[in-house]
């Protein structure tokens, strides 16, 4: 994969500073600086991201901060709150509508799978209809857990094949309309 | 008794049918044909002038007669006092008579009651499903009858198959 190293080699001695990485490596550097996040508050998880967003924990620190309005310019989704079976195929378009690549972290145990509300209009899991990478635990989760979150996710950016096939693209997908 | 539920008593004597009041909350309970003229003299009455319609809710209580209980709550900016009416309908003949015409304010909130009990109201003008989608077969969820779960309904999305992603 080559050698990864970003930043002047010498900060004191004035030389030019040397970078040497594959471009893999860059893309997936730049990918994981910059994931703007939808806007998707369904419940009290909400609030605990707000508060990631905000002054304390500001997780502007890691490239997530810029919340968008709309899927289009957004990278990651993060579902916070139960997900009604009303809200699913808004859920769904908003993630159809993001362009690639799009990540999905499920925060909280309501969008993970359900929670207590084992009730007839809540979906059990957001991963029952859309793909989900990272999934932040907690009811609700604190925002340090929300940035774990985050944090994990940008470790597995940094592992994806940018010019090959992911490993789980060569199996044949589903046929999903 | 309260001098309100008194009042009402002398107005109308035949679909009064008791009052009671718990710690300065006072309910009345009405046969369900006296309710609408009932509410009419709440809100036209000077001394009720019930101007502020806030609530509809509903109850059931599936081993009695008179299965469901439509529960009104109304206040008065004026007079700042407030009522709460309470009327039974048997489940065979769930049809209460619509206080959208008197209080514009009810329209939403019966449509809820009807969508979650099954309670319809006579002359609403547009008696729809609010809460759930207007396709939903499975009945009214609210209903003591109905299962927790549902009944299959919230595992009818096209879900992703098992290790797809």
């Amino acid at each position: 994969m080559g050698l990864i190293q970003i930043g002047r080699k010498h900060e004191k001695d004035g030389d030019l500073g040397v970078m040497t990485l594959s471009l893999e490596k860059a893309v997936n550097w730049a990918r994981k600086g910059s994931l703007w996040p939808m806007t998707f508050g369904l419940a009290c998880c909400a609030i605990e991201m707000i508060a990631a967003v905000s002054s304390r924990y500001d997780i502007d620190r890691f490239g997530a901060g810029v919340f968008r309005g709309s899927p289009r310019q957004s990278d990651v989704m993060i579902v916070a709150g139960t997900v009604c079976r009303r809200m699913a195929p808004v859920i769904r378009k908003i993630y159809d509508q993001m362009p690639e690549p799009k990540y999905v972290i499920s925060m909280g145990s309501c969008a993970t799978s359900g929670n207590i509300y084992d009730s007839y209009p809540v979906v059990q899991g957001v991963d029952r209809f859309v793909p989900v990478d990272i999934y932040v635990p907690g009811c609700p989760p604190t925002p340090e857990a929300l940035m774990d979150g985050i944090l994990k996710l940008q470790d597995q950016i940094m592992q994806k094949r940018v010019f090959t096939k992911q490993p789980d693209q060569v199996k044949p997908k589903s046929t999903l309309a | 008794m309260h001098h309100l539920a008194e009042a009402i008593q002398q107005r109308f004597p035949e679909g009064f049918l008791s009052a009671k009041e718990w710690r300065g909350d006072l309910a009345v309970i009405l046969k369900r044909e006296a309710l609408h003229d009932v509410c009419l003299f709440l809100r036209d009455d000077s001394a009720m002038a019930f101007d502020y319609f806030v609530h509809v809710s509903s109850v059931d209580w599936p081993d009695e007669e008179e299965r469901f209980e439509v529960v009104y709550e109304v206040y008065s900016i004026r007079h700042r006092h407030r009522i709460r009416i309470k009327t039974r309908v048997p489940e065979h003949d769930c049809v209460v008579d619509t206080l959208t015409d008197i209080w514009r304010g009810a329209e939403f909130m019966e449509r809820e009651v009807f969508d979650m009990m099954g309670i319809r109201f006579a002359n609403h003008p547009d008696l729809r499903r609010i809460l759930m989608p207007d396709d939903y077969t499975e009945g009214y969820p609210l209903r003591k009858d109905f299962p927790l779960q549902g009944k299959g309904w919230r595992d009818t999305f096209e879900f992703l198959k098992e290790g797809s992603a």
